[in-house]
């Protein structure tokens, strides 16, 4: 830990040796994690992570930008730190279209150009969503946001260091990046800014004048540190990480897949390579996570909350409330073995042949009773 | 979200799982929930001729919590009246499992269930 014990110049300190050995560590990250989004260094602005990253991008572009108008366009199933700013945006007299996506829960780019107005100033898309995995094709929804003028925002927390994310290629403006998301720290991440062309941000964090004016504060140069290696790191192992992931994601659906009525949300083809969200029909999420304790998966139905409401994300894709409130997400990543994800299936399996026995829906199903045409009792 | 002790108990060992024939003049069938909303009991009741309850089985469709609140009343329920069985008060069963309050609704469920399966049975008879 280099950067915690020892060394302890500032990076923003410019008059003495201490100093300088902290920002010749931080502009090195900054290369590693230019690098990896084949970006120029001077594009990266450090955050406290993608949630950062996404206030400072849509917030900083719609303030700077208002005066082209007060239009800015995103999707149903985005993360909540980009849905819950465009709401803040929407309390400040903005106005937010919510684009469907399709059933695979990819957003076409027909539905973004058919939503784009006169006074649309920004645009903010997942790369990848992180429910279900399904990825959006950037380079497409760049293109048509390029063409009319139009900044776009993309949120890729999901996707750098797992899938190939050029800047070269995708006409992307604004890039939020996580570093833990990429096996780096917590607590650190990134935003893109395109420098051509040029995207201007009014910053949300006023004071020292760091990172450009756009985001002041001391830089945590240890976390730095980590984003830059693990950034590093992922470059080079993600033909790898991929081909890993992938493989083992098809085993865990092969698996599963010998059960009756498991389905798959979300895009199986257009996806992240670790990523598995399935629903295991007639059986309640909450209650099969309860019987997979030793494994770190999630409900797609925010049972945990207190709104007891399913997943929005599942949701948007059109899937019925029972399947939804049915839904487990499953990763899968660099350091998962095959034994663990066989693991994985036959615990999986016994609980829901388990919870099925207790379920009155499927014995409704086994009977050949059509779920949707009894009267139930909503509460 | 941490489990109380008896709602891992009956999660793990849920009591009284199965149906009774539905058809049965001395069956009451009491299913509440939906799909929709994530949790569905379905609890029966079957009683002796001298109105007392034999024999309770349920299977339910929903989180730890909703199985537990069933799994116990089937135990509460053996061997009362249709009275006594009918004065069974969520509150009860939320304070017996520890039900914290995102999950009280489980509990209401489930002296939902119990009355609707009275409801069922004395309609038959």
């Amino acid at each position: 830990m280099p950067y915690l014990e020892g060394n302890f110049g500032n990076p923003a300190s410019r008059s003495h040796t201490f100093g300088w050995k902290a920002e010749e560590a931080v502009e090195l990250a900054r290369k590693q994690v230019a690098d990896l989004i084949s970006a120029d260094p001077r594009e990266i602005v450090w955050t406290s992570g993608a949630t950062e990253s996404n206030n400072l991008a849509i917030k900083g572009a719609a303030h700077f930008y208002q005066r082209k108008g007060k239009h800015i366009v995103t999707s149903k199933i985005e993360h909540k730190a980009v849905l819950d700013t465009c709401r803040q945006l929407e309390r400040e007299g903005f106005e937010v279209t919510y684009l469907s996506p399709d059933v695979g829960g990819i957003i076409q780019p027909e539905a973004l150009k058919a939503a784009l107005r006169d006074d649309t100033s920004v645009v903010s898309l997942m790369h990848a969503n992180n429910e279900i995995g399904a990825i959006n094709d950037i380079a497409a929804l760049g293109e048509i946001c390029r063409e009319r003028g139009v900044v776009f925002h993309v949120d890729a927390a999901q996707t750098v260091g797992k899938i190939e994310v050029d800047m070269q290629s995708m006409k992307v403006d604004l890039l939020s990046m996580s570093a833990h998301k990429m096996y780096g720290p917590k607590g650190i991440g990134a935003l893109y800014v395109s420098r051509k062309p040029r995207i201007r941000l009014e910053s949300q964090m006023h004071g020292g004048g760091h990172e450009r004016g756009m985001r002041s504060g001391t830089l945590p140069t240890h976390q730095i540190v980590g984003m830059g290696e693990a950034a590093r790191v992922a470059k080079e192992l993600m033909p790898e990480d991929a081909k890993k992931t992938a493989a083992l994601r098809q085993r865990l659906f092969d698996g599963f897949n010998k059960l009756e009525e498991v389905h798959v949300n979300g895009s199986f083809d257009q996806c992240l390579p670790n990523v598995l969200n399935t629903s295991f029909a007639f059986v309640e999420g909450e209650s099969l996570i309860m019987s997979l304790r030793d494994l770190a998966v999630s409900s797609g139905s925010a049972c945990t909350s207190a709104s007891l409401e399913p997943s929005y994300v599942l949701r948007a894709l059109g899937l019925q409330d029972e399947l939804a409130h049915s839904s487990l997400r499953f990763a899968v990543g660099r350091f998962t073995t095959e034994e663990e994800v066989d693991h994985a299936i036959v615990k999986v399996k016994e609980a829901v042949n388990k919870l099925r026995e207790l379920s009155p829906l499927w014995d409704m199903y086994q009977d050949g009773v059509d779920l949707n045409t009894v009267q139930w009792a909503e509460h | 979200m941490a489990y109380s002790e008896k709602v891992l108990d009956h999660y793990e060992n849920p009591r009284n799982v199965g149906r009774l024939d539905t058809d049965s003049a001395n069956v009451g069938t009491g299913m509440v929930g939906a799909p929709a909303c994530g949790d569905v009991m379905r609890l029966q009741i079957q009683v002796s001729d001298d109105g007392v309850i034999e024999e309770a089985k349920f299977k339910t469709y929903g989180c730890g919590s909703a199985i537990a609140s069933s799994s116990l009343l089937t135990e509460w329920v053996k061997g009362k009246t249709l009275d006594q069985a009918s004065e069974i008060k969520n509150t009860d069963i939320a304070e017996e499992l520890a039900l914290p309050p995102v999950k009280i609704h489980c509990s209401v469920l489930a002296e939902d269930a119990i009355k609707a399966a009275i409801d069922d049975l004395k309609s038959k008879q």
